[in-house]
């Protein structure tokens, strides 16, 4: 216990005495965070617009002029059922020939046309969502197989738009998977070498104790003395570095949050403020293990004497 | 006490430090090693502490086998043995006083332990005054009684003085060798390294000359030959 306090205090007074090499490492352990920060900032950007891309696309199907209620219902159902499906709405006949009018309401021969029709020429359909856009294939296979539950529907069916949609839904869909794997190669690459410098800043700030290592060494201080402090150094930059990003970043988002909000369809401010905490967790839990795990390595190699 | 059997140091064909070397100090000795430089004295002290490790040859501390030493057990080692340097190796981060704290934390003593000794200590090498003082704060003289400190706080059974008076003054050697002899007096053996002739002229007590590698007399009372 004696031992944990001396070498706590020994941090703390080695930190203040190394002076500009301190704040040197505290710098530098400062950017990677920001790294990290505006990687999860990005990725929560990427989210909400590829979430946003995901919502304008569905499948619906048209029935034919006059196919029974119940019918459509009870697929509406075995729709619902399905574990890829997310929502189907139902539009009933009078509903489509409403929205159609309100659409067409300022074309007035269309509106005539269909004046003079007097029946109602528009079927019912159901608008489809499902989970994941990669799911709507196995949507569109499902209406098309002679399972019992869309068993009798075939006859009522018109067309299911999905053909039309395929070529749009499969190359967004390539996108999508395509921006998450390149996010997170980016993050990956990003973070390994934020890492990398970091490491070696604190490395270079071993080095500079090399002797001092030596000397604690010979006169007869345990691996655990010698090194405890330069890890208690490592926790402090990483605390000091985390509050510092932290701070940083508010009138960073604010800035963008004004100015940006449009063109990201997402408001930063309001996102790193509601998620505040989880992104302190993060980045503390990051630079406190990064300081800590990079002096144990660097301290280990004038230890081994 | 300390036990050099046919020790050698290799270091590369042409680079032979140590060329077997027997050699016994016992308790309570002081035993001047003297010699040109690159003679192999420090090679042969460090041997002592594990600092360095012999080719061939077997070095003992009382029972334990030096090189062979694992590193928990190396420190329970170095704990038992002072060293002075030629440079000091004081921790340039640390005061005076925490200079000699941390050898007295390193072997886990109490703060109030620590608290008492320290003071009575740099009263003992007259540096009560410079307490507080950082390393580089200090002239070469003071740094290196400041080491004396260091290394007999823990009263070891052994002090290793490698060229302690290398680089000082004919005042300050002065000091520093009377401050070895007291401490060898009060019965802890100290081990002295050094190539300055007036040191081992004054001290009289036994000196082992090397040159080469080689151990070439062992006077019980020398005066320095070379």
């Amino acid at each position: 216990m004696t031992e944990l306090k001396r070498i706590i205090k020994a941090g703390f007074v080695n930190f203040t005495r190394s002076g500009i090499i301190s704040w040197a490492a505290v710098l530098v352990v400062t950017i990677t965070l920001t790294v990290i920060t505006t990687i999860i900032l990005l990725n929560a950007v990427l989210h909400s617009s590829l979430n946003q891309i995901k919502d304008k696309v569905d499948v619906t199907i048209y029935f034919t002029v006059g196919a029974p209620e119940n019918k459509i219902l009870s697929l509406k159902e075995s729709l619902q059922n399905l574990p890829e499906v997310q929502q189907v709405s139902y539009v009933s006949a009078e509903e489509a020939l409403k929205l159609f009018r309100d659409r067409h309401q300022n074309d007035y021969p269309t509106i005539q046309a269909l004046d003079e029709i007097k029946d109602n020429p528009l079927g019912a359909y159901l608008n489809v969502k499902a989970k994941e856009v990669s799911q709507y294939e196995s949507i569109a296979n499902f209406l098309k197989s002679d399972n019992a539950l869309v068993l009798g529907s075939a006859s009522i069916i018109d067309k299911v738009n999905y053909n039309q949609n395929k070529t749009v839904i499969d190359r967004l869909n390539n996108i999508i998977s395509g921006a998450q794997k390149l996010g997170f190669l980016i993050t990956l690459i990003l973070v390994i070498i934020s890492i990398v410098i970091t490491f070696n800043t604190i490395r270079l700030a071993i080095y500079i104790s090399r002797e001092e290592i030596g000397v604690m060494r010979l006169v007869g201080a345990s691996k655990m003395r010698v090194r405890g402090p330069f890890m208690v150094e490592g926790a402090i930059y990483g605390v000091i570095a985390t509050i510092v990003t932290l701070i940083l970043f508010f009138p960073a988002t604010i800035y963008l949050g004004k100015t940006m909000t449009n063109f990201l369809g997402l408001n930063i401010y309001d996102y790193y403020v509601s998620n505040l905490f989880q992104i302190s967790v993060i980045v503390l839990l990051s630079g406190v293990l990064l300081g800590i795990f990079s002096s144990f390595i660097a301290a280990r190699k004038y230890l081994n004497k | 006490m300390i036990y050099f059997n046919n020790v050698s140091k290799i270091y590369g064909k042409d680079s032979v430090a140590l060329n077997d070397v027997t050699l016994t100090i016992t308790t309570g000795e002081f035993v001047s090693i003297v010699g040109h430089s690159g003679a192999g004295k420090t090679t042969l002290v460090k041997m002592i502490l594990a600092d360095e490790v012999p080719t061939n040859g077997t070095v003992f501390f009382e029972s334990i086998n030096v090189p062979k030493l694992k590193n928990k057990d190396l420190t329970k080692l170095r704990r038992r043995i002072g060293v002075v340097f030629q440079d000091f190796k004081l921790l340039p981060n640390k005061t005076a006083y925490e200079n000699i704290a941390f050898a007295m934390e390193a072997v886990g003593k109490t703060n109030e332990e620590i608290e008492s000794d320290v003071p009575h200590v740099l009263e003992l090498v007259d540096l009560r005054s410079k307490m507080f003082h950082f390393p580089n704060q200090m002239s070469g003289g003071e740094q290196q009684r400041l080491a004396i400190a260091r290394a007999i706080i823990n009263q070891p059974e052994l002090i290793i003085a490698d060229e302690p008076t290398g680089n000082l003054d004919a005042v300050n050697t002065y000091e520093i060798v009377q401050i070895l002899k007291k401490i060898n007096d009060l019965g802890t053996t100290v081990i002295l390294t050094t190539h300055n002739r007036g040191v081992i002229d004054s001290i009289g007590k036994r000196v082992v000359t090397m040159e080469k590698g080689k151990i070439i007399r062992d006077d019980k009372s020398g005066k320095y030959v070379i």
